[in-house]
């Protein structure tokens, strides 16, 4: 099963991010991250959703979400190339004294110390899911109290057309 | 409001619309209903919706109250099937709008048009889990086409207007719309939107050019093709394109169960219904084609019996739907056309020429003949299948029969040969036990002059039996044929079959009297239980001018066939006793 990351322009009334999590769960597929927000044009908000599936189930969840009213379009990311960034807060098990360490440890992931206290610290990191996933494996060695990741936010390149995206 | 739909107004007896003055969200509703040319309604009164009750009290429309929601859901729901108008009903709010649930999701399962509106809790209660309260519109979000919860009574008229738009165009469905009571009381000058404009909404599409001489290609080089036309053709009302399409290319035709009525069961190119209980030679001609053209189909799992990559096995497909999402969901497809099928007939009718299909007919009659659809009988036990024959053969095929769910349905299938597009109404996707009498009945209202014959089993008919009541009161001349085999029949047969005879709670032998049932009503009430006091209480029921309930009391152990198991192929039909 291959992971797929979806742009869904919506109408932004009450309700829609409803519709939108029913259809997945009516037609037996499994939101893995989802991001919601505003977009470049006001009334309309932009869902990044992460899922798994074979590309003919992907087209076919495509053309379901396309038949909610408020959805105005559907745009398959990953069939070409594409941007993709998460955030990700990190609550670390550290006391001051151990602070130029850790930042000897973040900083090649451009990570930040956003927030220090006397027994831990909360590093702040951007970037593709693997980034994320590889600083967390060095900073579990000290403890990690807490986590906390937005899913992705993305966007097409800018050297992909409009027409050569899987739109439906 | 244009110049001609004023004058269509006033020759119509309908009321003339002013606008811009101050009216409450109520009678906003009831003015945008007559603007959508609403005549009859479908409901139940109740709290939520008292101002709305209150504005429709001595107005144009013709109520009918049935005497549960669900009735009056399914009732506008057979009215809906029999006309292609968008059916209307009404619903207090909570469990008013919680018995529409059925309804809806039956509706949409079948894609008719229908626009529920329910009451809902002043919005200073919404949330509180305030007395009747339900939140209808996301109980209702997977089984609707669309959902409105009405915060606004300036937004009311484009919602309405919105609401009978989405229901009517594309693939139709149900559309509720949620008023709540302060909505409803709120005033504001009335106004009725020219033009709906819905972004990213596809209506009706017509095929291009390019698409349809690709579906012409693919299916004009056929040696054995075989049309699959389904409610799709029914909905678009593309019968007669169908017909002559057919007829031109000399292609045999298969209806859905949906399909019925959209293809004349009669004619020499029609093979009759496929699937699990359908037609020996539809079936055959489905694993033998070399190429299935599907026509406003869904290809669902009583058709492919969910073997879908064993389906049609040497055939390609070649699929036309107005719902995009339908094209390669349940089977691979060698062509498709994302568009109405009508239009693309109507294209394609040109610029198609007869196949080279003679020896294929042949070989098609051939099993049509060898394997019909057949019985057991001995003259003196009324059987079921009889039954299903006679109303066939007592209306010559045009009445609109209206059906339940279960062994009685698949018999009016199999048995009523009909002639005409929205002569047959069922609950085909959903399968709701409960639907037929009601569907009837709204089918009755719609088609005042035609015989209207409500198809059910002594299960399904005591699930919404208590719309004798609506029968009585406004004089609506249904017949009912209860197919009365004192249990429920498709379930024994199932428990009979895959369960070693464990029959385990199908036994209805405590039904009332369905003839004092009916006579309790003030509706006239009549029994057979032999072949002869059938014909004799028939020819009696349709002479009646008014409505009747007639108790067939049939064979108990009589099984529907042909039939192909659950988890089996086409190929493997059990064709029943010889």
């Amino acid at each position: 099963m291959q992971q797929h990351t979806l742009a869904v322009l919506v109408n932004d009334h009450p309700g829609v991010l409803t519709r939108v999590s029913t259809l997945f769960g009516q037609r037996a597929f499994n939101i893995d991250s989802i991001t919601v927000g505003g977009t470049e044009e006001a009334g309309l908000s932009r869902m990044i959703i992460t899922t798994g599936g074979d590309d003919r189930q992907i087209n076919q969840l495509m053309k379901q979400l396309h038949k909610l009213i408020d959805v105005i379009s559907v745009t398959n990311l990953s069939a070409n190339s594409y941007v993709s960034r998460e955030l990700a807060l990190i609550k670390v098990s550290a006391s001051p004294s151990q602070l130029a360490e850790l930042k000897g440890i973040v900083e090649p992931f451009r990570a930040a110390i956003v927030d220090v206290g006397p027994s831990s610290l909360i590093v702040q990191v951007t970037g593709d899911t693997e980034k994320i996933d590889a600083l967390l494996v060095l900073l579990q060695s000290y403890g990690v109290l807490e986590l906390t990741r937005t899913g992705s936010v993305a966007m097409a390149r800018s050297i992909v057309s409009a027409t050569a995206v899987a739109t439906v | 409001m244009s110049v001609e739909m004023a004058e269509m107004q006033r020759k119509n007896g309908i009321p003339p619309i002013s606008f811009g003055e101050e009216v409450t969200g109520a009678e906003a509703l009831l003015r945008c209903l007559i603007l959508e040319q609403v005549e009859y309604i479908f409901g139940y009164p109740g709290g939520a919706v008292l101002p709305i009750y209150d504005s429709l009290y001595g107005s144009y429309f013709k109520h009918i109250l049935t005497r549960h929601e669900q009735g009056a859901i399914h009732a506008a729901d057979g009215y809906a099937r029999a006309t292609g108008r968008p059916g209307v009903c009404i619903a207090t709010s909570g469990p008013g709008a919680t018995n529409l649930v059925t309804g809806i999701a039956t509706a949409q399962m079948d894609s008719v048009p229908l626009v529920c509106i329910t009451g809902n809790v002043p919005q200073t209660l919404i949330g509180t889990d305030a007395f009747q309260e339900a939140n209808i519109t996301g109980i209702t979000v997977p089984i609707t086409k669309h959902n409105y919860f009405v915060r606004d009574v300036r937004d009311l008229p484009r919602i309405v207007k919105e609401a009978f738009y989405i229901a009517t165009t594309g693939r139709p469905g149900p559309v509720l719309i949620d008023i709540p009571k302060d909505v409803a009381n709120a005033v504001a000058p009335f106004t009725y939107p020219e033009k709906v404009e819905i972004r990213g909404y596809r209506a009706s599409v017509v095929p291009s050019d390019e698409e349809v001489q690709n579906f012409v290609a693919a299916i004009q080089k056929a040696k054995r093709p075989v049309i699959m036309a389904g409610g799709g053709i029914i909905a678009a009302s593309a019968d007669q394109e169908l017909r002559a399409f057919a007829e031109k290319t000399r292609i045999p035709v298969i209806n859905t169960f949906m399909g019925l009525g959209g293809f004349p069961g009669v004619h020499e190119l029609s093979l009759g219904m496929p699937g699990m209980h359908g037609s020996f030679a539809a079936n055959q001609a489905l694993l033998n084609a070399d190429c299935v053209i599907g026509l406003g189909v869904r290809f669902d799992d009583r058709i492919t019996m969910g073997r879908t990559k064993e389906f049609a096995p040497n055939a390609r497909i070649v699929h036309v739907d107005i719902d995009p999402a339908e094209l390669g969901k349940n089977v691979s497809t060698a062509v498709t056309v994302a568009g109405d099928v009508k239009s693309t007939l109507e294209k394609a009718i040109p610029l198609v020429a007869a196949c080279d299909s003679h020896a294929w007919i042949k070989q098609l009659k051939d099993w049509q003949q060898k394997q019909p659809y057949k019985y057991k009988t001995d003259g003196e036990t009324l059987k079921p299948q009889a039954v299903i024959e006679l109303l066939y053969r007592s209306t010559d095929g045009d009445a609109i029969v209206a059906t339940d769910v279960g062994q009685h349905q698949m018999w009016t299938a199999q048995y009523y040969k009909f002639k005409n597009a929205r002569s047959f109404i069922s609950s085909g996707g959903l399968g709701t036990m409960g639907f037929g009498f009601p569907a009837a009945i709204g089918a009755q209202i719609a088609h005042p002059g035609r015989t209207v014959i409500a198809v059910a089993g002594d299960g399904g008919f005591q699930m919404t039996n208590q719309e004798l009541a609506i029968v009585s009161q406004y004089n609506i001349p249904v017949k009912v044929a209860i197919v009365n085999n004192q249990c429920l029949g498709m379930v024994r047969q199932w428990q009979e079959l895959f369960y070693d005879n464990r029959y385990s709670q199908i036994d209805l032998t405590c039904s009332p009297d369905f003839v004092k049932l009916a006579e309790a009503y003030g509706v006239k009430g009549l029994r057979a239980s032999t072949p002869e006091e059938a014909e004799a209480v028939w020819a009696e029921a349709l002479a009646h001018d008014g409505p009747v309930v007639v108790d067939f009391r049939v064979a108990q152990e009589e099984n529907v066939y042909p039939m192909v198991a659950a988890g089996n192929t086409l190929d493997q039909m059990e064709l029943g006793e010889e």
